[in-house]
């Protein structure tokens, strides 16, 4: 049984310019586990998570993953990478190649497979996610949660031992997030370690081993979703659960309105 | 009476048309059309310039504005790279390259290099005599726009794009290559096409190398015929030349326009 944590967070800071984004984060994930993170805008949810492959230079404190320090300035961040899926909120594919080509470049160029290995690879994964007859379509010919499903393909393809979700169903319309969501129930039940960012309580709710609600640059409180949704320790959790749970019950004299005399 | 505006803007633009109309039959009936055939469209003047004005003059024309565009777009591309870079020695060489080059005119810096660089290096010569030293003159000058115009393409491209190729494992390199540039050159084909338009008549300039028989260009070529007919039809040939290439090519940024506004 491996005992290394997937990702191991220990004292995360990160500042842009004088802003303060992180302010001391500790947190670790453990093979095979799925963390959703859940907090208001601004709280420094996203830049946690582009800390851990290093999107964003964290300014202090040491990010492991699978026991590699990735905040050695010595790591070879490429490598790394190469181990960690990630999936954006604006899917970021790629527009001048078609699905088959995006699911297959990196597997070419980075892991130096051959055509036919990684067409192979990129058939089973686009399978996976219900897109194998959209091999030949270019991004623009897709609707959102299709771009979203060959991004998740995309990552996969890689054989990653960590995926990272960026808010994936933030830009999608309301009737597309389903089927991105099912997708990532689906690896969820296959044993895929996962760190989501997410605005989706329901599938935090149902799919995740814990939940950590962020604010302000800070872990306010984590624990197993029944804890965290069900009877929350912190004021803020509870606030920030009241407003995204029940938006239609917040009152005036909350927001400091003075609608009605 | 009231005029409904609609009555209003069909007076005013017919009126526009009339007034349109009478200057140019004003101009057309007051100008001396026998003189003026006579000097510049004299087609026994015309029909001796030919073949040499196509098989050298239009091919040498076409030939300098190639070179020095392929010449130019490569340097202009390590420049974009430069000035985007993140090492600020390599940011502050490209900018000063640029803001010295589009400052100059292009004849001056075309001089320099003709002249200069025989005068810096008296034992070597730039190879490819009038050619050589012509991709480098004025690919100099077209590098500096060029470098501009692939950086504003390089920078349309949506920073996502890098950061999706990098989270493959992608270096910065391999990302540059395989994801941002092609996307970044689809995105400034319309723009480098009218570079290649500015090129071609810029390479009227290369008389001042001192061309042969064999290198001479169109105006070049127009002018001398003027001399030795004594006559400017010669110059009007050249025009219509200029237009063959340059022509077809603005047709071609149109349509690619028009096809990069559809796939948005």
């Amino acid at each position: 049984m491996n005992t290394v944590s997937t990702i191991e967070i220990a004292g995360l800071h990160k500042s842009f310019g004088r802003l303060e984004v992180l302010r001391g984060i500790d947190l670790s994930v453990d093979p095979g586990e799925v963390v959703c993170v859940i907090g208001p805008s601004g709280s420094g949810k996203s830049t946690l998570l582009r800390c851990v492959n290093l999107l964003e230079e964290p300014s202090a404190g040491t990010i492991r993953v699978a026991g590699v320090e990735v905040t050695d300035p010595d790591c070879d961040i490429d490598a790394v990478r190469r181990g960690i899926g990630m999936v954006f909120q604006q899917f970021n594919l790629f527009g001048h190649l078609t699905v088959r080509e995006n699911v297959t470049i990196a597997q070419r160029r980075v892991l130096k497979r051959s055509r036919a290995e990684a067409g192979r690879i990129a058939t089973v994964n686009l399978d996976r996610v219900g897109l194998a007859d959209k091999a030949d379509a270019y991004p623009a010919q897709l609707s959102g949660g299709q771009q979203q499903r060959v991004a998740i393909a995309r990552a996969l393809a890689m054989d990653p031992q960590l995926m990272l979700f960026d808010e994936p169903t933030s830009a999608l319309d309301p009737e597309l997030v389903g089927e991105v969501l099912a997708v990532m129930r689906g690896l969820a039940a296959e044993g895929m370690t996962m760190l989501v960012v997410t605005h989706e309580m329901a599938f935090a709710r149902e799919v995740a081993a814990r939940v950590v609600f962020m604010d302000d640059g800070v872990i306010v409180e984590q624990g197993p979703p029944a804890t965290v949704f069900g009877s929350p320790r912190e004021g803020r959790t509870r606030e920030f659960l009241h407003r995204v749970l029940e938006p239609t019950r917040v009152s005036e004299t909350e927001i400091g309105a003075h609608l009605t005399e | 009476m009231v005029m409904s505006r609609r009555r209003r803007q069909r007076i005013v633009r017919v009126a526009g048309y009339v007034v349109f109309a009478l200057v140019i039959v004003a101009a057309v009936s007051a100008a001396d059309w026998g003189r003026l055939s006579e000097a510049f469209f004299r087609l026994d003047v015309a029909g001796s310039m030919f073949p040499q004005a196509i098989t050298v003059a239009l091919r040498n024309t076409i030939a300098y504005t190639l070179l020095a565009f392929v010449f130019g777009l490569t340097v202009g591309l390590v420049l974009a790279l430069m000035r985007l870079s993140s090492i600020l020695p390599y940011r502050w060489l490209a900018t000063a390259y640029i803001e010295l080059f589009r400052g100059l005119p292009a004849l001056l810096v075309l001089f320099m290099v003709g002249y200069g660089v025989p005068l810096a290096f008296p034992d070597r010569e730039i190879p490819g005599g009038v050619y050589g030293s012509v991709t480098v003159g004025l690919g100099l000058t077209a590098a500096a726009y060029m470098a501009e115009t692939i950086r504003a393409g390089i920078q349309a491209v949506p920073k996502g794009q890098l950061e999706a190729a990098r989270t493959l494992g992608m270096s910065h390199t391999r990302a540059m290559i395989s994801i941002v540039l092609p996307q970044a050159f689809r995105i400034v084909i319309p723009p480098l096409t009218n570079e290649i338009i500015l090129l071609t008549k810029d390479t009227s300039l290369v008389y001042v190398l001192g061309v042969t028989s064999t290198t001479i260009e169109l105006t070049k070529f127009a002018g001398d015929a003027l001399n030795t007919r004594v006559n400017p039809t010669p110059l009007v040939v050249a025009g219509l030349l200029y237009l063959v290439i340059t022509l077809p090519l603005s047709q071609l940024v149109r349509g690619l326009e028009r096809r990069a506004r559809r796939e948005r």
